[in-house]
């Protein structure tokens, strides 16, 4: 076997641009590993913990791009070359002869568009603050998708952000809507009269997807990133936003959504809704719902409650119908927990939950809290256990294909399906899985073609169970809307056609896939 | 209050271009940055630089004022040892950073024998070799004289050598007569013929010239470029309309002063050398960025330039210090016969030009020679676009119609280079590595890196120690 490294001095390809050109050398079959990624340090020892780092390669610069790959011969190694640099010459599109030229900053971007009011920005964290405070300074709201932006740099952007009455959403904020447009990861919805705050990207997509398939709409959906309402930044934006929907003529309803705020963040939150009239509904995932008390904030157990407790309001509907309906509802799950309990063998009694929705995975985790001793999860909440090694699933297993961990240099799992793929299929290799638990997400930003991904591994699980005579569940819910440019009606239809079980939430999902799991004990 | 939900919505995407189509399809306005990062990554650089952001502002202005404002004529001619200030007898300058002589590309070389048998120090190529390599013969960038020269850029003391003089400021400039195409000393070549040509030019045009320009008194050559940019020139690798402009202006005076035969001689000379106006351009950025030296703080260039093994740049605020590195060969298209393993290293003073916006920063002006910057009028177009992002200012007197006559990008601030990744855009001709062979080729390429980077880090350790 041998190892290449090519190494391109100064050739800067955004990291989108760099995940497919490293997903069409994977997919080349001679090739045993492969990674493509700029020459930063930490980038240089993944390369090492993988053997792919040549001395060649020790020399890359940030600004370099670096190959590797893995192949049996010089001669293999030549035609993967070759290869590479077809895909490099396809992929390197820069206006070549487009005629007109993109501007290369922000400076020059504002001569073309003076009135610009929002920048987004997604250049490689390290940058991605500097960017940030240029645009505030220019008087533009952020929203800055980039992760691995320092908390002390996001605290400046905030508080001077704060100062000026603008906005930075993020960092790491994957999903907003403003003004009616979907920004990065983010559904078409309808606009109406609920406004979205949300520390959580999943949580607002599904949120907003359930509030428009009621036939109620979003005014605006500001996200904030995740860790805006830890203890640090103290809910900087968060309360921003608040106070902006308050203000706000066209929003009649606050919906707010968040993994566990810090305590003294909630004192604030609940102390800022205080003076606001509009009904506030709140998901606080995980948080003990007694901190709660005696606020005005309706609290939601799952991201499901929290948008039909909205919608309730938005359509001054009396809410207890709400609680009502989940209850009829979770019953109708219940007996298809038991139609489908009795298909599964008595081997077959571990929960496999596989999210590409790092909020799904909270989710989930916090319905299964009490369900059994043994749940595990690469990202553990409450009492759920840490899982030892996240590529092997132990017991009920629940975990986050979004976290790092899994994707180190490839795009995120509700763009590339490949690492859940494997995964499911190991799962149904597992005479011990009772249920598996999916999450598809469509809307902008998503795979474009999930049927695609999805369907040729729900026929393959189909074919190693009826091999080994079992019956495996899948649990499926599909996160998005009729008008999202995937159409979430043609993508539950065909996943029913595989018989998977297809639900309109997350929580649904879980529920049933829990109902299951209490079934068979 | 925010005003963001009052208002349309309005995005400047910078990063992962698929958000931006997004946009695009939903119909919103929206620009998308091509961001790169910078070419150094070091952040505490950057620190210093914010930290002095408004001296370095004033300062850029002030140098940028000055190449703009600059006034270059055309006033005279004289002998190099006569007028060029540091020149003497056992001297002979040449382009780019400094080198000496075991170290000179095959062109240089070439040029350096020649101009040593024109001189009468040698009489064959080994004589003329032993003298250069004997150090009695001392060698000294151009630049470091006030003086231009394309390719290798050899000035020995005897040649007749062009005035220019800056009004504005009141510096001089000086730039030897070009030879034209085929076997030239500026492209290595020291044969018989090459010598004769430049006696005749000794004898015969250096006189003629002279009587013409003292009957004229002086000729604007800024007012000609701004035309020659409107004519199809950017005065780098296309100075046909430049040429014709200063023949025009030449010609009767020529033909006065001088007898028949000579004049027609001189004149046929001229019209048939489409670059004869190349040295006065790089003359006229010469003076003017000459004048926007030596401006404490300021990150503009005010040298760009190649010696055909280094390739070196100076900043106004960092004084004569050179920043250096290897010079590049050209992305070229070579004339039949040739490839790029002939090609000789990026040689020459010539950007010069493109230091002053012109040249590879006003191709946009140039739709004839689009072929040398990858066949469209676009990519030229695309070319000149980008260059105003490494600039300060858009020049107030050289105009690009095609741009709605946008002035061209001018004064390349050294920071603005670092920071957004691009490097200057020179198109050039290209030497044979071998002495004595000539241009195989005509071409474009990046300034390297290292001079940038070396004089970006220059300049803040500069700020840093104040």
């Amino acid at each position: 076997m041998i190892v290449t490294g090519i190494l391109k001095r100064g050739e800067y390809f955004d990291s989108v641009s760099l995940m497919l050109i490293a997903k069409k050398i994977s997919e080349l079959e001679i090739v045993l590993d492969s990674a493509a990624v700029m020459g930063t340090p930490e980038n240089k020892s993944m390369l090492q913990t993988s053997g792919l780092l040549t001395d060649e390669l020790q020399n890359a610069d940030d600004i370099d791009l670096m190959i590797a790959y893995k192949c049996n011969s010089q001669n293999e190694s030549d035609l993967i070359s070759k290869k590479i640099n077809e895909f490099l010459k396809k992929s390197d599109n820069t206006n070549k002869s487009s005629g007109s030229l993109n501007p290369s900053s922000l400076e020059s971007a504002l001569k073309i568009l003076p009135d610009a009011n929002l920048a987004m920005i997604s250049v490689a964290g390290k940058y991605a603050g500097d960017e940030a405070m240029k645009a505030l300074q220019n008087g533009l709201n952020v929203m800055l998708f980039s992760d691995n932006v320092s908390v002390e740099k996001e605290i400046e952007l905030k508080k001077f952000a704060k100062e000026k009455g603008l906005f930075v959403m993020g960092p790491d904020c994957g999903t907003a809507i403003i003004n009616g447009v979907p920004l990065a990861f983010a559904n078409v919805v309808n606009r109406g009269n609920i406004g979205i705050v949300a520390a959580s990207g999943t949580g607002l997509q599904e949120v907003s997807c359930l509030i428009s398939n009621s036939g109620c709409g979003i005014s605006q959906a500001i996200g904030t990133g995740g860790r805006d309402v830890k203890k640090d930044v103290g809910g900087i934006m968060f309360l921003e936003g608040i106070k902006a929907l308050a203000e706000d003529k066209n929003t009649g309803v606050i919906l707010l959504i968040s993994k566990p705020p810090a305590d003294e963040v909630i004192i604030k939150i609940i102390e800022v809704v205080k003076k606001i009239e509009k009904p506030i509904v709140g998901v606080f995932l995980n948080s003990p719902i007694e901190l709660f008390e005696n606020s005005k904030i309706t609290i939601a157990k799952t991201l499901e409650e929290g948008a039909l407790l909205a919608v309730a309001y938005s359509k001054k509907e009396n809410i207890e119908k709400v609680f009502q309906k989940i209850n009829t509802r979770d019953l109708e799950l219940k007996a298809l927990a038991e139609k489908e309990s009795a298909k599964v063998n008595k081997n077959q009694i571990y929960l496999r939950a596989l999210f590409s929705g790092g909020t799904f995975c909270d989710e989930t985790q916090m319905i299964f809290q009490n369900v059994d001793k043994d749940v595990f999860s690469n990202t553990p909440v409450g009492r759920v256990k840490k899982l030892k090694d996240i590529w092997k699933s132990e017991k009920h297993t629940i975990i986050d294909l979004g976290d790092d961990e899994f994707t180190v240099g490839r795009p995120h799992p509700m763009i590339d399906y490949s690492t859940r793929n494997k995964r499911i299929l190991a799962e149904a290799n597992d005479p011990e899985t009772a249920v598996i638990l999916l999450d598809i997400v469509l809307g902008y930003g998503s795979n474009m073609d999930p049927l695609a991904e999805i369907i040729p591994v729900l026929k393959g699980v189909k074919k190693i169970t009826s091999k080994q005579k079992r019956y495996l569940p899948v649990i499926c819910s599909v996160t998005g809307t009729e008008k999202d440019p995937q159409n979430r009606t043609t993508v539950a239809a065909a996943l029913s056609a595989e018989e998977v079980l297809v639900m309109d939430s997350n929580a649904a999902a879980s529920k049933l896939a829990k109902f299951l799991i209490e079934k068979k004990r | 209050m925010n005003k963001l939900f009052e208002n349309e919505l309005k995005v400047i995407n910078i990063g992962l271009k698929s958000f931006n189509e997004t946009l695009d399809e939903r119909k919103v306005s929206s620009v998308q940055v091509d961001w790169k990062p910078p070419l150094i990554s070091d952040s505490s650089l950057f620190d210093v630089i914010r930290n002095n952001s408004d001296k370095i502002e004033t300062a850029n202005k002030e140098a940028v004022k000055r190449i703009l404002n600059s006034k270059p004529f055309l006033t005279g001619m004289g002998k190099a040892i006569d007028v060029i200030p540091g020149m003497k007898k056992n001297l002979l300058l040449h382009a780019g950073p400094p080198v000496a002589w075991d170290k000179m590309c095959g062109p240089m070389k070439g040029a350096v024998i020649g101009a040593l048998i024109y001189e009468g120090f040698a009489k064959t190529y080994e004589e003329a070799e032993k003298v250069a390599a004997s150090g009695k013969i001392e060698f000294s960038p151009c630049h470091e004289h006030a003086t231009v020269g394309p390719m290798a850029g050899i000035v020995s003391p005897t040649m007749p050598v062009f005035i220019l003089e800056n009004e504005e400021f009141g510096n001089k400039g000086f730039c030897t007569m070009n030879e034209g195409l085929g076997k030239v000393l500026r492209y290595g070549a020291y044969d018989e013929s090459v010598i004769e040509r430049l006696r005749w030019m000794e004898n015969v045009l250096y006189p003629s010239l002279k009587k013409a320009i003292e009957k004229i008194g002086k000729i604007d050559l800024k007012n000609i470029i701004a035309q020659a940019l409107h004519m199809g020139d950017e005065v780098h690798n296309r100075n046909r309309a430049a040429t014709s402009l200063l023949y025009r202006i030449l010609a009767p005076e020529i033909v006065n002063t001088n007898e028949k035969e000579a004049a027609v001689s001189v004149l046929n000379f001229i019209n048939s050398n489409d670059h004869f106006f190349l040295n006065l351009s790089m003359g006229v950025a010469k003076v003017s960025l000459d004048a926007a030296r030596n401006i404490e703080n300021s990150s503009i260039v005010v040298v760009m330039s190649r010696n055909g093994t280094e390739f070196g740049i100076q900043l106004s605020g960092t004084g004569d210090k050179w920043f250096t590195g290897v010079s590049p060969i050209p992305e070229a298209l070579y004339f039949t016969g040739y490839t790029k393993d002939d090609a000789n290293p990026d040689i020459g003073d010539s950007s010069i030009t493109e230091t002053n916006g012109l040249g590879g920063f006003a191709i946009a002006a140039a739709p004839a020679i689009v072929q040398f910057v990858g066949g469209s009028t676009n990519d030229a177009v695309n070319y000149t676009l980008k260059m105003y992002e490494i600039t300060a200012s858009e020049n107030t007197i050289y105009k690009i119609p095609y741009l709605n006559f946008r002035g061209t990008p001018t004064g390349i601030d050294v920071i603005k280079v670092i920071g957004k990744n691009i490097l200057p855009f020179i198109d050039t001709g290209v030497a044979h590595k071998k002495a004595g062979i000539g241009q195989i080729g005509a071409g474009v390429l990046e300034a390297p890196v290292e001079p940038f980077k070396k004089a970006f880090i220059g300049f803040t350790n500069q700020l840093k120690n104040i």
